[in-house]
């Protein structure tokens, strides 16, 4: 059952790099990004339940608490300008 | 495994991408969705810490600093003046023998490689007795290879110390007339 979860958010990445690559617009872009990002957490932990090692599960939010720092800071730069003081 | 496979092929698209984007603010963020994919697979590998190192790192720090350094220095990438055949048919030619250098390794983790049958076995055994050092990958880095790991520090110690000074110059320089 995890397998096909891992499957199904696999799939899920492609489309959301497809929009990365593709993507007319910057926003398009960033949104992708953080996309990614979320789809690499849900994917450590599918894996996780895969390998039967569950405390994966400690990675996967850490990886969300960065995916939090990038996306802010690509914002930030985005509405300012710059990164602030 | 099939997860692993479709990530580096994944890596492989990012990469052609980031090559041909010529707004260096998407550049940025392929580059953050090229490091999250890899520290995935660096996870799927078993290797933890790479990996979280590669998550903050490359999709952390990496992508802050290079918007610093995009608002220093504008976003756009100006055209190629003319056709670079010789060094893509030089990359081409080097990620070949690369590719081929693959086929002589031994099986992923494979017991009997030589890297697992050289000196880790003594590392194992003996670094308690030799270094006092109660965890194996510690005694490694800081007394096995001290002297290596005291120069990775200097290294990144000066490019710290340069990066500071570098940015304080242009900090003082903009600070009485602000906005260009």
């Amino acid at each position: 059952m995890f397998g096909a979860a891992a499957v199904a958010v696999l799939a899920t990445l492609v489309l959301a790099l497809v929009r990365a690559v593709l993507g007319p617009t910057v926003f398009d872009r960033v949104l992708a990004g953080n996309t990614v990002g979320t789809l690499a957490v849900l994917l450590l932990a599918t894996i996780g339940f895969v390998v039967e090692r569950p405390e994966f599960l400690d990675l996967a939010i850490v990886y969300g608490v960065l995916n939090v720092v990038g996306t802010i800071a690509v914002l930030k730069f985005f509405r300012y300008g710059d990164l602030g003081e | 495994m099939l997860i692993i496979a479709v990530l580096l092929t994944l890596m492989a698209a990012v990469a052609v991408a980031v090559a041909v984007q010529r707004n260096l603010f998407s550049v940025v963020v392929l580059g953050g969705i090229y490091s999250f994919l890899m520290a995935t697979v660096l996870v799927a590998l078993d290797a933890v810490d790479v990996a979280m190192t590669e998550a903050s790192v490359g999709a952390g720090i990496s992508t802050v600093l290079l918007l610093g350094a995009l608002y220093l220095c504008g976003g756009g990438e100006a055209k190629p003046l003319a056709r670079p055949w010789l060094p893509l048919a030089v990359a081409l030619v080097i990620a070949g023998a690369l590719a081929y250098g693959t086929l002589g390794l031994p099986a992923f983790s494979d017991p009997q490689a030589p890297i697992h049958t050289h000196v880790v076995p003594r590392y194992l055994s003996a670094a308690l007795a030799e270094t006092g050092v109660p965890n194996v990958v510690t005694a490694v880095l800081a007394s096995y290879r001290g002297y290596d790991t005291l120069g990775e520090t200097t290294v990144v110690f000066t490019a710290g110390v340069g990066v500071i000074a570098l940015l304080r110059r242009i900090g003082r320089r903009k600070k009485p007339g602000r906005g260009q």
